[in-house]
């Protein structure tokens, strides 16, 4: 019953950025990515800035351009959707190579191509360089909803074990000569995701009942307080501030 | 305090209070099937009690009264003097450490440490004093060098040990293992054996592996359709061809508990 690594985004290091509590990265992450997206899409200028500046973390992270590349790749199917703008979005054209694309498609097009990927690469490099476990301490240090955090908590406890038991049952489907092989057999696939989701849901309340034994009383109890001093927030709001200098150029220039 | 134990006290300390002591214990499930009909079991500080019996005997309705999840539809349960009703549920639950038969239900935090933590953690002990408690109790188990795995990366019987760090780590009264030797292979059976006769606890053992019941514990009751059947030194129980039919226990091919002892007796 091995489980894999599934934490395979993040990257452990010692560096200044891995260091940083996680919650002071969360929060310049998501001012970053606010900045990024109300930057006028005409500045393109502002945009190149803004991938110099997460070239400038990941170099300090000492998080290799290959391993972000790579990793980006995520947004791909997301970002498919921007290359069909230049041929739908109605408006006045030009040609290229003989193929008629729309100006305001091509605007459209690299409005979300460039926030969209920005907003991928800071999201990959805050995994790369934070655990999964402190992302979550983050989370519940910046306040968000603690059913919120216990529910992305228990994901990620729990992802791997109902990951296996899916593999045990597809093993089991197999040796008794099933082979998911199109539409016909949708069927049997849909009542084994009924029967895992059965499964999980007992499993829920297994482990509800061994955590009331042990005195859940609705709240997790904070065991590692995360502290942050006023100059990890200045070195943590760098980044996002840095930004909103470039950004408000943007809108001014 | 009456007179009487007051002057007894005096001279020599009172006996402590049973760990465990359920009287007239009864109880149906909401869809009418009664599972418990009047159950009587003591269990002294310190003694090692295997309850046996087979499928639907009601051991696992048993144990969830003994720490309040199921409420009595009549009787009542205790644990060292103090009863288990409402209002004492967060002492109870601290008393009563229950180790579950699945391992993945038992540890649901992201580390080792955290899932020690968690149950005092929950009773509000914070800083130094928590890390000492928790380092103390995967001492016990052996899996200090493991405190900041994610336990789904730890063999089965190490995550059972685990679990039992879980709640030992609550210095509980009584310690109730549900099924221990599921799923181990014989050198993780062995070493769970080893930690649990290095326990100065009372333990509760719900158990179908009989040969596990007499290595480890000196009394066995037998509960069958909800009523507590049997109840004497295991190895005599064990010995009882007639009584271990009657309610569907056989010992594996081979094995007779005359030819063995217990490893020790309770401390």
């Amino acid at each position: 019953m091995g489980a894999g690594h599934a934490h395979r985004l993040h990257r452990p290091g010692n560096s200044s950025v891995h260091t940083l509590p996680p919650h002071c990265k969360l929060a310049a992450v998501l001012c970053f990515v606010v900045v990024v997206v109300s930057t006028p899409r005409t500045a393109v200028w502002a945009f190149a800035l803004y991938a110099a500046l997460l070239a400038g973390v990941a170099a300090v992270a000492r998080t290799p351009f290959s391993f972000l590349l790579r990793r980006m790749l995520i947004e791909v199917p997301f970002v498919a959707f921007a290359f069909l703008m230049p041929f739908v979005v109605p408006g006045p054209e030009v040609r290229f190579l003989g193929v008629p694309l729309s100006v305001p498609g091509l605007w459209d097009a690299w409005n979300v191509l460039a926030k969209g990927s920005l907003g991928v690469a800071a999201s990959v490099l805050l995994a790369a360089t934070t655990e999964l476990r402190s992302l979550l301490l983050g989370l519940q240090r910046l306040r968000l909803p603690p059913l919120l955090v216990q529910i992305a908590s228990f994901m990620i406890r729990y992802g791997d074990v109902i990951t296996d038991e899916m593999r045990r049952m597809s093993v089991a489907r197999r040796s008794r000569g099933f082979e998911a092989r199109g539409v016909r057999h949708w069927g049997v696939l849909a009542k084994t995701a009924g029967a895992l989701f059965i499964r999980s849901y007992e499993r829920g309340e297994r482990v509800h009942l061994a955590m009331v034994s042990r005195g859940y009383v609705g709240a997790m109890p904070v065991i590692e307080e995360a502290t942050a001093s006023r100059a990890q927030w200045a070195y943590a709001g760098a980044l996002p501030l840095t930004a909103l200098a470039v950004c408000l150029l943007g809108w001014l220039l | 305090m009456t007179a009487a134990t007051a002057a007894r006290s005096s001279a020599e300390p009172p006996p402590p209070p049973a760990s465990l002591e359920v009287s007239g214990l009864a109880y149906a499930y909401p869809d009418g099937h009664q599972a418990l009909y009047g159950v009587d079991l003591t269990v002294e500080r310190g003694e090692r009690v295997a309850l046996l019996g087979p499928n639907g005997a009601g051991k696992t309705t048993l144990v969830l009264h003994l720490n309040g999840i199921l409420e009595p539809g009549a009787g009542s349960v205790a644990i060292a003097g103090l009863p288990v009703a409402k209002r004492h549920l967060a002492e109870i639950r601290r008393r009563v450490g229950i180790v579950f038969q699945d391992p993945d239900d038992q540890l649901f935090m992201p580390t080792v440490r955290e899932d020690v933590a968690f149950g005092p953690a929950a009773a509000g002990i914070r800083g130094p004093e928590l890390a000492a408690r928790v380092g103390a109790a995967l001492d016990q188990v052996g899996m200090a060098e493991y405190a900041d795995r994610p336990p789904h990366h730890l063999s089965f019987g190490q995550r059972r040990r685990v679990a039992v760090a879980t709640v030992l780590v609550m210095e509980p009264e009584i310690l109730v293992l549900d099924e221990p030797s599921s799923n181990l292979d014989p050198a993780s059976r062995r070493e769970l054996a080893d930690l649990l006769l290095s326990l100065d606890v009372t333990v509760l053992m719900v158990t179908h592996d009989l040969p596990y019941a007499l290595e480890l514990c000196p009394r066995a009751v037998v509960l069958s359709e909800g009523v507590i059947a049997a109840d004497g030194p295991t190895p005599e129980l064990l010995s009882d061809g007639e009584l271990m039919a009657a309610h569907r226990l056989e010992l594996p091919f081979g094995f007779d508990p005359r030819s063995v002892s217990p490893r020790r007796t309770a401390p």
